[in-house]
């Protein structure tokens, strides 16, 4: 891999809850980021998926500085983020730059697109002089595909996809390194989605930046990014490249997640194998002990409850060259082919079943709380 | 949670587009989707109807000029403020000049609403009332809204501490009655101005606005946009007064003007009530006190100061109710 | 046929003019049949389904054309309390956020039982065991205990089941699923359509399944009606449309999302915007955003022409819907 410009280490968030009003007493903790380990190379996209609570808006939030950990580093080029001087800070915060998911309440409604995308530069004013700010503005309209003599506008009066354009502009204002994109386009209508993605594709090769993209959309994570991270209840429960999570996923999670997204193609339908979970997430307030996923986990044993999985390479991949060999938490870490290919639905016989695959006979192991075939 | 759900986004821009979510929903059509304004990757479509931008204030006086509420009640305040600074431009004679001989007489010519209980023109002192009125209206409000804003605005930013301490000092404020405070506190001064009457409106008032103002702080504050500005590394300040600030002020405008009407009429409560305004302050309130043994046989006394009182209080309130109906960003 | 929609035409007005959101939209649905139908925001999707079930804001709504014919009668006839016996007990809507369309101060119990004592005139005794039965038949875990708690203490999902029940209280002929899952997350997403499905397979219900999502589509349906600027442009049974899209904008919309089992190259996008209500293009609407577009489309509006190459039904309303379906 290449040198990594972002090294986040073990980094937690913990909202105390507390009770009484005027003497408050912590009685507890929501654990919305409880453990998490990444590196984003230069040039590179990292995707966070997870569903709604996982804490992956609250990573996206601590890597802009938008809220300081309970504990734990982010290393920008070496440098730990969490503990620098508001001066330093501040130049830092030039190259890490956010991208937020809906364009409504993102832009200020009462500020030209012109004010918005320049304000970078009245917070920053190193970076542009005076009476270069507004061309540059111009030029930023430009390359988001907008056009330049909109710079008077306001942001009501243009659309969804517009509005996040105008976001993005604002985003690469100061010539960042990172983007943290935080579901950039599930506000976006399907066709406009396409859109956007392609201009922060492009956008990535012309400045060479690096994104980090969280969203839950599963399809598009897969389009977008060179790595892809899964997140459970505050940790990354795997994390490996788009090929080695979304074609050999070896984390029950994982494989749920995947099995779970609606496949836009009705021949899949009965070929299809859907791991359908029970239940609901804990609260992130009452995590399970060991694995937090066990809850839900067909394959769930003692073990499980006693002992917190690493992520790690599974030690049965350890030794192999397959593509199952990536970091996965869990300790029965198995391959399981779960995302229909064109294949699978073309010589519409069997199905695909696990290739690694004994996931029945956990189901029994779980009461028939597992895996259900459709 | 900390953390949003993703998707009910979809909604918004669903509900946007083309629910019928009551008057809001359908108007959104037109801004949501209202211009075609796009240069996309294919080729500039048609731009929109108009290229002037409109920011929400303009956009807002667009929608007031058309409203006739707004310019009926515009007006009277126009005209309103017009005779309390140059009362002589419509009225020749003088408040205190008086005739005992004419006492309670009705409407002769050049005295067309008749006389007061002390022989004074009650047209002319009706009319010189006024002053008293939009003095103590405008500057009790002006002195309600700086306070009340700058003390909630700052509560609601910093939030903590010293919003709690802040919450509960309103709190006390708001147990005080108001008419009952005004007894007791005012009737120990003794002044001929109006400054007295306002000084305690203030100190009674600014709790009422400083709760709103505290309110649309916090919701502006959750915007993305300050999220953004913080994210680039922006001061409280420039937060404070760039982003907040200005998209919290629109429900202070609206309360304030409603309660410069309610100011106005407090003013006569107190008046009226002796512990107001005093003679020989000209005001509505000490007319229409005056005049209230007398309503029976010279009821002209009572009618003009208190009709005017009630026209004046109305348009205040009625200029709240448009600027209100004009902000919403509901129908944005 | 237990529903048909015949050339309704829904128009807003607003300030700013007279917005036409649903203009001459045709569809039907059998019971035990699903049809989805498939547009983005503005496409006049949603406002059809709330002049089927009879919950359009009028004013600002109007319903300027058009007959809904539910078991043969014309709906948009009745007086409105025959339509409130329908609505309800014949017909039912299952809406995107259950949170906000439960009363968050009335226990599930009590919502679910009102049903029955209003529709059928149960005791409350009897409505509360109903509501017990039928939380317990969307598989609420727990139902007994549950069935006093507010909405509050239930998760997205089983909110959203209590929805379902709701819809289902009174066994319903016909329900309309209003982007029923787009709030909820993938896997209980999964669990949420499941029940749906098996739910309407069981009653032999008519669903009309109304999203964005083409992979939920794909999913469950059985025909499909793509809507644009307030038409439908595409009507097809589901392999078909799938298989060969036979409008530009289906073919645009399959193209534009990207797959879960390959990378894929760069995005096909939909140039443009979708059209502003207030000013829909003359011609086919989609002209200006359609890469067949030519002088024809900018003025002559496309009927739905029948696909006559098709072994099925299914139109498509599209002056070159050979070409686009030939690719």
């Amino acid at each position: 891999m290449a040198e990594a410009i972002l090294e986040v280490r073990d980094l937690h968030k913990h909202y105390p809850l507390t009770q009484g009003i005027l003497f408050k007493k912590q009685v507890g903790a929501v654990k919305a980021v409880d453990g998490v380990d990444f590196d984003l190379a230069a040039g590179e996209t990292l995707g966070i998926v997870g569903e709604s609570g996982c804490g992956k808006s609250t990573v996206a939030k601590m890597l802009v500085n938008l809220e300081r950990p309970t504990s734990g580093s982010i290393r920008y080029k070496g440098d730990d983020i969490t503990k620098l001087s508001p001066r330093a800070l501040k130049a830092v915060r030039r190259n890490i730059q956010m991208v937020f998911q809906d364009p409504y309440t993102s832009l200020n409604p009462r500020m030209t697109v012109g004010d918005i995308i320049g304000e970078p530069y009245e917070i920053h004013p190193e970076v542009a002089p005076k009476g270069d700010r507004r061309r540059k503005v111009q030029d930023l309209l430009d390359v988001v595909g907008l056009n330049p003599e909109y710079i008077n506008r306001y942001p009501h009066q243009f659309s969804g996809g517009q509005r996040q354009r105008i976001g993005i502009a604002r985003g690469l204002a100061l010539q960042p390194e990172i983007i943290v994109a935080d579901e950039p386009v599930s506000a976006l209508d399907v066709s406009v989605q396409a859109q956007v993605v392609n201009l922060l594709e492009n956008l990535q090769t012309e400045f060479s930046l690096s994104y980090v993209f969280i969203a839950h959309d599963l399809s598009i994570v897969r389009h977008i990014s060179d790595r892809v991270g899964v997140m459970y209840l505050g940790r990354i429960v795997e994390i490996g490249t788009d090929a080695q999570i979304y074609d050999h996923p070896t984390h029950p999670y994982t494989q749920a997640l995947l099995s779970a997204v609606p496949v836009p193609d009705p021949e899949a339908r009965a070929h299809r194998e859907r791991i359908i979970l029970t239940g609901d997430v804990p609260s992130p307030a009452n995590i399970p002990s060991g694995c937090r996923f066990r809850t839900r986990c067909w394959k769930a044993q003692e073990r499980c409850t006693l002992e917190v999985p690493l992520l790690a390479v599974p030690a049965v991949y350890r030794l192999t060259d397959s593509p199952a060999k990536h970091d996965s938490a869990c300790h029965f870490a198995e391959e399981k082919h779960v995302v229909p290919t064109e294949e699978d639905t073309g010589n519409g016989g069997e199905g695909p079943g696990g290739n690694g695959g004994n996931g029945g006979e956990g189901m029994e192991a779980n009461g028939g709380a597992g895996p259900k075939s459709l | 949670m900390p953390e949003q759900l993703p998707e009910p986004l979809e909604s918004f821009e669903e509900g946007q587009a083309i629910a019928p979510t009551g008057a809001g929903g359908a108007s959104d059509l037109a801004t949501a989707e209202g211009e075609t304004l796009e240069k996309t990757p294919g080729g500039p479509l048609g731009t929109g109807p108009d290229k002037k931008p409109r920011s929400l204030w303009s956009d807002a006086w667009h929608d007031l000029r058309r409203n006739p509420i707004f310019i009926i009640s515009g007006l009277i305040i126009v005209f309103l403020v017009i005779i309390s600074i140059w009362p002589q431009l419509i009225a020749s004679g003088n408040p205190l000049d008086c005739d005992l001989s004419k006492a309670q007489e009705g409407p002769q010519p050049g005295h067309p609403f008749g006389f007061n209980g002390q022989g004074c023109d009650v047209y002319t002192r009706t009319v010189y009332g006024a002053r008293a009125s939009v003095q103590v209206g405008v500057f009790a409000t002006l002195g309600v809204t700086i306070l009340g804003s700058i003390l909630g605005g700052l509560a609601g930013f910093y939030g903590g501490a010293w919003d709690g301490v802040l919450s509960r000092i309103t709190d006390v404020f708001f147990a005080i009655p108001v008419v009952l405070g005004g007894l007791v506190l005012l009737s120990v001064v003794s002044s001929n101005t109006v400054w007295p009457v306002i000084g305690f409106m203030v100190l009674l008032g600014w709790p009422q606005l400083s709760r709103i103002a505290r309110g649309s702080v916090i919701t502006a504050k959750q915007n993305d946009y300050v999220q953004a500005a913080r994210a680039l590394g922006a001061s409280n300040n420039r937060m404070l007064l760039r982003h907040i600030a200005p998209n919290a002020l629109a429900p202070v405008i609206v309360v304030a003007t409603i309660a410069l009407g309610t100011y106005i009429s407090l003013e006569a409560t107190l008046s009226f009530l002796g512990v107001g305004l005093k003679p020989p302050t000209v005001s509505w309130g000490i007319d229409i006190s005056s005049a209230a043994p007398y309503v029976r046989n010279a009821p002209q006394m009572l009618l003009w100061p208190s009709g005017a009182l009630a026209i004046t209080v109305l348009a205040f309130i009625m200029l709240g109710d448009a600027v209100r109906d004009a902000l919403d960003p509901k129908l944005r | 046929m237990l529903l048909e929609v015949r050339d309704l035409h829904v128009e807003f007005h607003t300030r700013d003019g007279v917005a036409k959101a649903v203009n001459g939209v045709n569809y039907s649905v059998d019971a035990g049949e699903t049809l989805a139908v498939l547009g983005e925001s503005g496409s006049g999707k949603s406002v059809t389904a709330q002049a089927i079930m009879g919950i359009l804001d009028i004013p600002p709504g109007k319903i300027s054309g058009g007959e809904i014919l539910f078991q043969g009668r014309d709906l948009l006839k009745l007086k409105e309390d025959e339509r409130r016996k329908i609505r309800g007990a014949k017909m039912a809507m299952v809406f995107q956020d259950a949170l906000s369309s439960l009363n968050p101060v009335v226990s599930v119990g009590d919502q679910l039982g009102e049903m029955f004592r209003v529709h059928k005139g149960m005791s409350r005794k009897d409505a509360r065991a109903k509501a017990v039965e039928l939380m317990d038949r969307v598989r609420i875990p727990a139902a007994k205990e549950r069935v006093g708690q507010y909405p509050h203490q239930f998760s997205g999902g089983m909110r959203q089941r209590i929805m379902i029940a709701m819809a289902l209280a009174l066994e319903p002929e016909l329900i309309i699923a209003d982007e029923p899952t787009t709030a909820l997350d993938v896997t209980v997403q999964a669990q949420v359509m499941d029940l749906l499905a098996e739910l309407q397979r069981e009653l032999n219900m008519g669903l009309i399944l109304i999203t964005h999502d083409l992979g939920v589509v794909a999913d469950v349906a059985d025909k499909i009606a793509v809507m644009y600027a307030g038409k439908i442009v595409e009507q097809a049974p589901v392999h078909e449309i799938y298989k060969a899209p036979a409008h530009p904008y289906t073919r645009g919309l399959l193209d534009s999302i990207p797959r879960l089992d390959q990378k894929g190259q760069e995005l096909y996008a939909i140039k443009g915007l979708p059209p502003n209500l207030l000013a829909i293009p003359p011609g086919c609407a989609f002209n200006p955003r359609c890469p067949l577009a030519r002088d024809r489309c900018r003025i002559e509006e496309p009927p739905l022409y029948d696909v006559t190459e098709s072994p099925v039904k299914r139109s498509s309303a599209c002056h070159f819907w050979k070409e686009c379906l030939h690719g």
